[in-house]
């Protein structure tokens, strides 16, 4: 099956909910949610079978020019599963957090209106799966697109909440101005480079010869629109400017100093499985996209190479400091998962300011950022489902909600434990295996400072994550609580992740057969 | 076979989650690992069936592999079955929370063998890492006093000694491209891994504060006393008496062996704070005033002691000469501070439930209404002084022989000598607090609380003696222990 198939089919799959959503029940949206999980785990099973142009190179659609836009390698394999996969999981977070989303709706005793909750979800997935290939800017710039204002919804979705609603302003607000940025970054580098093609930007840059700091080279032949052998010039100063803008673009999706403010707001704010979307999915996406742009800049003799490298590098930094000191004071879990992710962004920023290719001796630094985030999503989605029926069942989601947990329901808080223990990087739980491979790239490349900030941010990671495990387990249970019982698809997902987090840490080789 | 001992805790640990009677299958799982050390004690050297390796990990190579490498291992790990099955013995879990109290003195146990059984760094370093949260969560959850305090110190600074240990552990790992310990040490004594020296002298700092943390150096060491006033008993016995050793059989297994150099550069810093833990700690030890704290006190200083032959072979491995009684000497004053530190927690543990207080003001006269605990006390208290034919004992000397060992009187004293002296001073240290202490518990005339205080049943022995024989065995035979270092 050609891999375009797959974006098509979820979008596909957005429409029929839409309709389902609009002919079918009007007080039960159930049916909506669990036709969205079933149709991705379909899609999800067909990832496995898409193939590229180069599997069929005599078939018309290989020959199509949608291939200048999208490309399909192993990476992009990956990430469309990994797109799938959280959006799969954040559809049945939301089959359970359906009490609370109708509670803000008309009609609280019915959930009619409630319904895109589960299909928006689904485009956004599609819009993350293309942003995995993405080929060129212009593309990558549509999807992006497709994904924030997708979220744009899903963040206000509550709109008769206020917090809902000052989320998804802010989400608003800073989402349009990180987009003003991308299409700002996009045009000088177009205006450098002469094309928003990201194999034909490496290309370019590997022609250069400097003079200073404006560089010429031939273009070569292949160029359409312009004469064999004409000289064009590349000044480097106009195409940094161009990166550093787009870098702070995608900084606002991956969640990424200077462009992390909105996230505890937001984060706290949003509809809890919104929030695991942002905090998985979109992240995730930014990712990909983070590395298929830096692939060309960062390509073996190119000249911006050295000054891409510090930006990143001061990113990672400032991301790291402030994710995990700004964690420590807090009180709103919800609030502390968001510090924790820009922490987190940290740390796989700090992956890529290395910049090391796979060899023989260990794991490059795009492997490690898979990595990473594969485990990331086993851990936080977990946190999110806990956070979200300690929600429902407590009306709250503070730390101290989840005081004496372990004598309202022991699994649960032997669950919880080991996922917070998983977010601090206690060995032998797949979250220590992707901070020990940051570790180990960030040792590797010499990079004191940056391997100095990462043990600082571990151990304040200990500590405040170390926070929730003393709630639960050291705190008395307020006098009013009782006991918290999980419904089925929760607990079902919770141990499915729990049981994953350990194995992994075990034996992490799974993830990396899938990245290969 | 080597997997069974750290799988067969897990196991039970399973078990009791699942349901199963938590003291019955706990006790039932050290008793088989008791029986299994014994085994692999008599038998290692001869057979290979002890040691395994699973592929976990391809790019970076990363194995799931125990063995004994050498008889350092093997004593580690009969210190931790031993006080294991004790442990596991002596405590009284708390009404309703039996699951929790034994499931984690396993999870404890199967992670230190588990450290001390590993031959490859990453998962050396993770066995430890996963004995810790339980320790954190029993004393947070049910130990006395200020149990969330003394929890939430305890879990911060082995917290963060544990990441600076990572980075020191991460960091040798890259330069030496492997992370089978064997490997990496047969490689830095044939010369085909050279670090440089400044970068030893690096990861050497990382690597003396990560483990010294973890093993209470001094000043890092305020998080011990109050962690184990509060543990439950078990918890304190394993981790005082296990557990801790980590940091130390650390130091020999890696620091030593692959960075000389850099070990001997912090030569002159390490003996200063080495003396802090023997002289300071110990005249704090003489302050204290429950007999809880005193004991958690006691046990920072001795590992001054063992401390000191680390440093001696580190100064003796760097200028080339030889010091073959520094790592005998660690190991046996590993085993036997284990041991006794161990059966002393155990037994403040029966004094505070037959009296109900550990305050030494409240406490005198016990020898009367219990005898059987004022002797076995008795005994083990004049262990941990070093009394001679007690294991503790034999440990001291060598470790002070070893200090001298290449004291050359034309050059005068070398600095490894006068911490030595120093240290003598806390043998009398020692005898000062554990002799008042005992007076001030055991004799006397008899107070309320111990009036009418029960002494020991049988049962209450069993997991004394089980202590008691090794320190005895050991302290009048060292051989037993010492033909395994050969």
């Amino acid at each position: 099956m050609p891999a375009y198939y797959l974006e098509a089919l979820t979008v596909f799959l957005g429409l029929v909910l839409l309709m389902v959503e609009a002919f079918g029940p009007r007080d039960s949206k159930k049916s909506v949610g669990i036709l969205a999980v079933v149709g991705l785990i379909l899609i999800l099973i067909a990832t496995f079978f898409a193939y590229g142009p180069e599997a069929k190179p005599d078939s018309a659609w290989a020959k199509w020019s949608l291939w200048n836009f999208y490309n399909f390698d192993g990476l992009a394999r990956f990430y469309k599963g990994f797109a799938l996969v959280c959006t799969i999981l954040v559809v049945l977070m939301s089959l359970d957090y359906r009490s609370i989303l109708a509670r803000f709706t008309d009609d609280p005793e019915s959930e009619n209106g409630t319904g895109e909750y589960y299909a928006l979800p689904v485009f956004a997935c599609a819009g993350m799966m293309w942003m995995a290939s993405a080929k060129d800017l212009a593309g990558a710039f549509v999807a992006l697109e497709l994904v924030t204002i997708t979220f744009y919804i899903l963040v206000a979705y509550l709109r008769r909440n206020v917090g809902s609603l000052e989320a998804g302003v802010k989400y608003l607000i800073l989402g349009a101005l990180s987009t003003g940025f991308l299409v700002y970054g996009i045009a000088w580098i177009y205006g450098a480079t002469g094309t928003m093609n990201l194999a034909e930007i490496g290309q370019s840059l590997s022609l250069v010869t400097f003079e200073g700091n404006v560089g010429t080279h031939a273009i070569p032949s292949a160029t359409a629109g312009l004469a064999d052998g004409a000289v064009v010039s590349l000044d480097t100063t106009s195409l940094l400017f161009g990166i550093a803008l787009v870098l702070i673009a995608l900084g606002f999706k991956v969640g990424a100093v200077p462009m992390q403010a909105w996230i505890p707001d937001v984060y706290q704010g949003a509809p809890t499985p919104t929030t695991a979307f942002l905090s998985v999915g979109s992240k995730a996406a930014g990712f990909i996209l983070l590395i298929r742009f830096l692939n060309p800049l960062l390509q073996a003799g190119s000249p911006v190479a050295p000054q891409v490298l510090s930006m990143l590098g001061l990113i990672a930094g400032a991301t790291l400091i402030f994710g995990n000191l700004a964690a420590i004071g807090q009180s709103n879990f919800k609030r502390l998962l968001a510090y924790s992710s820009i922490a987190h962004a940290g740390f796989l920023i700090l992956a890529l300011a290395v910049w090391k290719p796979a060899n023989e001796s260990g794991l490059g630094s795009v492997q490690t950022v898979s990595f990473y985030l594969a485990t990331y999503l086993l851990m936080t989605l977990a946190s999110f489902f806990v956070v979200a029926q300690v929600r429902i069942q407590d009306g709250s989601e503070e730390i101290a909600a989840l005081n004496g947990l372990s004598k309202r329901n022991p699994i649960l808080a032997t669950a919880l434990t080991l996922i917070m223990a998983a977010l601090a990087g206690v060995p032998l739980t797949a979250g220590f295996m992707g901070k020990f491979f940051v570790f180990s790239l960030a040792v590797e490349a010499k990079l004191w400072w940056g391997l100095a900030l990462a043990v600082v941010g571990a151990a304040a990671g200990f500590y405040y994550y170390f926070k929730v495990i003393r709630a639960i387990w050291w705190e008395a249970p307020a006098a009013s609580a009782t006991p918290i019982s999980l419904p089925p698809v929760t607990r079902g997902s919770l141990v499915i992740l729990t049981l994953a987090i350990v194995v992994l840490g075990v034996w992490p080789q799974p993830i990396l057969w899938l990245l290969n | 076979m080597l997997a069974l001992l750290v799988i067969l805790p897990l196991i039970a640990f399973i078990a009791i989650l699942a349901g199963a009677p938590a003291r019955k299958s706990a006790v039932a799982a050290g008793l088989a690992n008791l029986a299994l050390g014994l085994w692999a004690a008599a038998t290692w050297e001869n057979s290979d069936h002890w040691s395994i390796s699973l592929p976990v990990l391809e790019k970076p190579a990363l194995h799931l592999a125990f063995a004994f490498t050498d008889g350092m291992s093997v004593i580690m790990v009969l210190l931790s079955v031993l006080v294991t099955l004790a442990a596991l013995l002596s405590g009284k879990a708390p009404e309703g929370r039996e699951t929790l109290y034994y499931g984690s003195s396993l999870l404890i146990s199967a992670g230190a063998i588990g450290a001390f059984a590993a031959t490859d760094l990453f998962f050396f370093y993770a066995f430890h890492e996963l004995a810790l949260i339980p320790t954190f969560v029993m004393i947070g959850l049910l130990g006395r006093g200020d149990r969330r305090d003394a929890a939430w110190k305890i879990t911060l600074y082995l917290g963060f000694g544990s990441i600076i240990l990572l980075a020191g552990l991460v960091w040798l790992a890259n330069l030496a491209g492997t992370f089978d310990i064997p490997t990496m040490v047969r490689a830095a004594q044939e010369g085909s891994l050279s670090i440089d020296p400044a970068t030893q002298k690096s990861i050497a700092a990382l690597l003396i504060v990560g483990f010294g943390v973890l093993v209470s150096l001094f000043p890092f060491h305020s998080w011990a006393a109050p962690a184990y006033a509060s543990a439950p008993a078990p918890t304190a016995m394993l981790h005082a008496g296990v557990l801790k050793k980590f940091g130390l059989y650390g130091l020999l297994r890696v620091a030593l062996p692959i960075l000389p150099d850099g070990m001997n550069a912090w030569l002159i810093p390490l003996l200063v704070l080495l003396v802090g833990n023997i002289l300071w700690v110990g005249l704090v030890t003489i302050s204290q005033k429950r007999l809880d704290l005193m004991l958690g006190n006691s046990s920072v200083m001795h590992m001054g002691y063992i401390f000191l032959a680390i440093a001696a072979l580190a100064s003796a491995t760097a200028t080339g000469q030889s010091n073959p009684l520094a790592q005998p000497a660690a190991v046996l004053l590993m085993f036997a501070h284990g041991i006794s530190i161990a059966m002393l927690f155990g037994l403040a543990d029966r004094i505070e439930r037959n009296t109900g207080t550990l305050e030494l003001s409240d406490l005198g006269g016990l020898a009367k209404s219990a005898p059987g605990l004022a002797f076995l006390f008795g005994m083990v208290a004049m262990a941990s002084i070093g009394l001679p034919g007690l294991a503790n004992f034999a440990g001291e000397v060598l470790v002070f022989l070893s200090a001298f060992k290449n004291y050359d009187p034309a050059a005068g004293l070398a600095p490894v000598q006068v911490a030595g002296i120093l240290a003598i001073w806390g043998v009398v240290i020692s005898a000062v607090y554990m002799l008042r202490a005992y007076r001030r518990v055991f004799h006397g005339p008899s107070v309320p609380s111990t009036e009418n205080a029960s002494d020991l049943s049988f049962a209450d022995r069993l997991p004394v003696l089980l202590l008691a024989v090794p320190l005895l065995v050991v302290g009048i035979y060292p051989n037993l222990l010492l033909s395994l270092l050969k």
